[in-house]
């Protein structure tokens, strides 16, 4: 069932659009990822789920009542803040307790809740301190525990990891994706720029840009089959290279001229009407491998990045101002000035024309 | 020589004194006291930076020693003496005390400075909280801050002429040109009052001069001790479904606790040494007197040396401890 409907959601200030045309429909026990560059609006449409923003266009749906102007409070929703936001002349106890009391709930449930996410948590020995006696991990699972009493429809978190450092993020990313797994019923829309978080929490992801919403899909959807080049270079590290090209043959398979000289083949499938026509074509850097036979693309080794596991090659090419990244397994030291040519399975070849995948079109 | 010409030789005398103390002792210590040389040099360094902050230290110790340490010893001095005719002085003991505690004008004082001291602070926090709430989110809420602010750039005598004018009375059969006295016959009161002499009422007119004064000075500090809560903790309680009151006084409030209290007790620090609104409105007359106003009478009026000081030391010993605490509650705002 839907729980949770946005239809052609907009947000404007004054005379500036800063989100247009947003559709999203959000089943129940789904953990969403809104992923996007800085300033995409991401963080704007989780507080305008949140009530925190008002929505300038379009409707907001939870459980198939509109919220446009419901109070925060009565949506159903909790929310976590990047800066954790906890009241900091309170307790972890009166922090967590503080919505209920508000409620004006029972004390003896007041406690029970607060008991129970305490638990859940492992706050118990904190109960009593404020929170600048805790660390920044403690600190954010108050924040989620806080969240966790009011037992929300829908839970909103605004890159709860961000203020954490590089060990604790991993933890708590763990945690989280532990606690959805407890709560399977509970929905969860979470904002965050790094993609890691994205692909390894999302049941879905939304790409955000250019005022829109770029893609939806599962994480490894949006790895393997992006709509267009902003998704394909969004998602994964290093970004996926795009080389320049002419379709030279249609069919089944599709072959391109490239502008730096070799021939590609991509497994997608294209009409002899589309022959001629100017493309983009897209390797991520871990589907190249060397192959001096029949490679399409050669470029001497201009820089090497050895990450033990993987190594990664930058080529200095004449004609792309990007320049092409290859990530090969294991360790390869010596490739380092040396001309390597590159080549890719067809079907990890991507064909973009004018930004947007021929695989969408067709 | 021209009275300018002679402030600017003083002017240059005391900055050069100043340059030439700090520049000549730094010179002595570290050439000739404490010289970094010969086998005890790095001993000498570390006495050379004990005694460096002392020399630096030193010329504002001994001015306050002078004009503040001094003052208090000799005022106590005075305040158990009494100065006998034809010049010299008796050792009394606490004869000037007991004779002050026999006076109902000193009780009469006290017990005023304690309402002063109940009201001002708690209305001019209170005051300076709303509006400092009020105006923070409204298009001309500087401007209205800014009025709110001016009577804090009036000296307290000058507030106290404009609050004069307010409260003023002619007779009936003229036009009142006091703005309460205009108002009560608009309203229907019979004839004009004398608002300066209803005892007890006439100490809250006076110390709504005070209030409107430390108004501003409250409403300064509040604002900017609002502006600094984290905004997401509002929003957080927007979430867990607090009303405007609620966040108010249960989320604001308490985290800016300290700057509330440091507030009230500056200001009542203020009111317990108030002298010149109660000594150019009343002079102390119709049950109005304080207690500075009652030293000042003794002092320079009724030339009593002994109670004079004796009353001031009370003013001390009740200003202290709040001075003490204030001082901590700052610190700890600090931290």
């Amino acid at each position: 069932m839907s729980e949770l409907k946005l239809t052609d959601v907009a947000k404007t200030y004054g005379s500036i659009d800063v989100l247009k045309h947003i559709d999203l429909d959000i089943d129940t026990g789904e953990l969403i990822v809104f992923v996007g560059p800085s300033g995409c609006g991401k963080s704007t449409l989780l507080r305008m789920i949140a009530g925190l923003e008002k929505i300038s266009g379009g409707t907001l749906e939870i459980e198939g009542q509109v919220m446009n102007d419901v109070p925060p409070a009565q949506r159903g929703i909790a929310m976590v803040f990047q800066s954790y936001a906890l009241y900091p002349h309170m307790t972890v106890r009166e922090n967590m307790a503080f919505a209920l009391k508000i409620a004006k709930m029972p004390t003896a449930e007041v406690d029970a809740a607060v008991e129970r996410a305490a638990r859940i948590l492992q706050l118990e020995p904190f109960l009593d301190r404020l929170p600048k006696a805790l660390s920044g991990g403690q600190r954010q699972r108050v924040a989620i525990g806080r969240a966790i009493v009011r037992d929300p429809k829908v839970y909103l978190f605004d890159e709860p990891l961000s203020n954490l450092d590089a060990a604790l993020r991993v933890a708590t990313r763990i945690e989280i994706a532990r606690l959805k797994e407890a709560m399977p019923d509970s929905t969860m829309i979470y904002v965050t720029h790094d993609q890691v978080e994205a692909m390894t929490l999302a049941s879905r992801i939304v790409v955000l840009a250019n005022k829109g919403v770029a893609q939806v899909g599962t994480p490894l959807e949006l790895y393997e089959t992006p709509d267009n080049e902003f998704v394909a270079q969004f998602i994964g590290s290093p970004a996926m290279n795009l080389l320049p090209g002419v379709i030279s043959g249609t069919g089944e398979q599709t072959s391109i001229k490239l502008d730096s000289g070799g021939t590609a083949v991509s497994s997608i499938a294209t009409d002899p009407d589309q022959m001629g026509l100017k493309v983009n074509i897209g390797v991520r850097p871990e589907d190249f491998f060397a192959d001096e036979a029949s490679g399409f693309f050669e470029g001497d080794v201009d820089f090497i990045e050895a990450l033990g596991e993987v190594t990664l090659l930058y080529f200095a090419s004449a004609s792309d101002a990007d320049g092409v990244v290859a990530k090969f397994p294991g360790i390869e030291k010596n490739l380092r000035g040396h001309k390597v040519k590159l080549n890719a399975d067809p079907a990890k070849v991507h064909l973009f024309h004018n930004g947007v995948s021929i695989r969408k079109r067709s | 020589m021209s009275p300018a010409l002679q402030g600017l030789l003083t002017i240059a005398i005391g900055v050069s004194g100043c340059v030439g103390y700090f520049y000549l002792s730094n010179q002595f210590l570290d050439k000739v006291l404490f010289p970094p040389r010969g086998p005890n040099a790095g001993r000498n360094i570390n006495r050379a930076n004990m005694i460096r902050p002392w020399l630096f230290l030193f010329p504002a110790l001994a001015a306050l020693g002078l004009y503040l340490a001094y003052p208090v010893v000799e005022t106590l001095r005075l305040s158990l003496t009494e100065r006998v005719p034809g010049g010299g002085y008796r050792w009394v003991g606490l004869d000037n005390y007991t004779q002050m505690a026999a006076e109902p004008k000193f009780w009469e004082a006290m017990r005023n400075n304690m309402f002063w001291l109940i009201v001002v602070p708690a209305m001019s926090t209170a005051f300076g909280l709303l509006v400092a709430q009020l105006t923070d989110r409204i298009r001309w809420g500087n401007f209205a801050k800014s009025l709110i602010f001016m009577p804090m750039a009036i000296s307290f005598v000058g507030a106290s002429v404009i609050w004069k004018l307010v409260y003023d009375s002619r007779p009936a059969e003229q036009d009142q040109i006091g703005i309460l006295n205009a108002l009560y016959i608009f309203f229907g009161g019979a004839e004009p009052q004398t608002w300066l002499t209803v005892p007890f009422w006439n100490s809250f007119f006076l110390m709504i001069v005070l209030i409107w004064i430390q108004t501003g000075f409250a409403m300064v500090i509040l604002s900017a001790a609002l502006r600094g809560i984290p905004e997401e903790t509002i929003e957080a309680a927007i979430l867990d479904g607090a009303n405007p009151f609620q966040i108010f006084f249960r989320i604001k409030v308490p985290q800016i606790k300290t700057t509330i209290l440091v507030v009230w007790t500056t200001i009542t620090i203020t009111v317990l040494k108030v002298f010149d609104i109660v000594f150019a409105m009343t002079n102390g007359q119709w049950e109005t007197q304080v207690l500075a106003n009652y030293m000042y009478d003794k002092l320079f009026r009724g030339d009593d040396w002994g109670v004079g000081s004796a009353s001031a030391m009370v003013i001390m010993l009740l200003v202290t401890p709040i001075l003490i605490w204030n001082v901590r509650n700052a610190r700890k705002e600090m931290e």
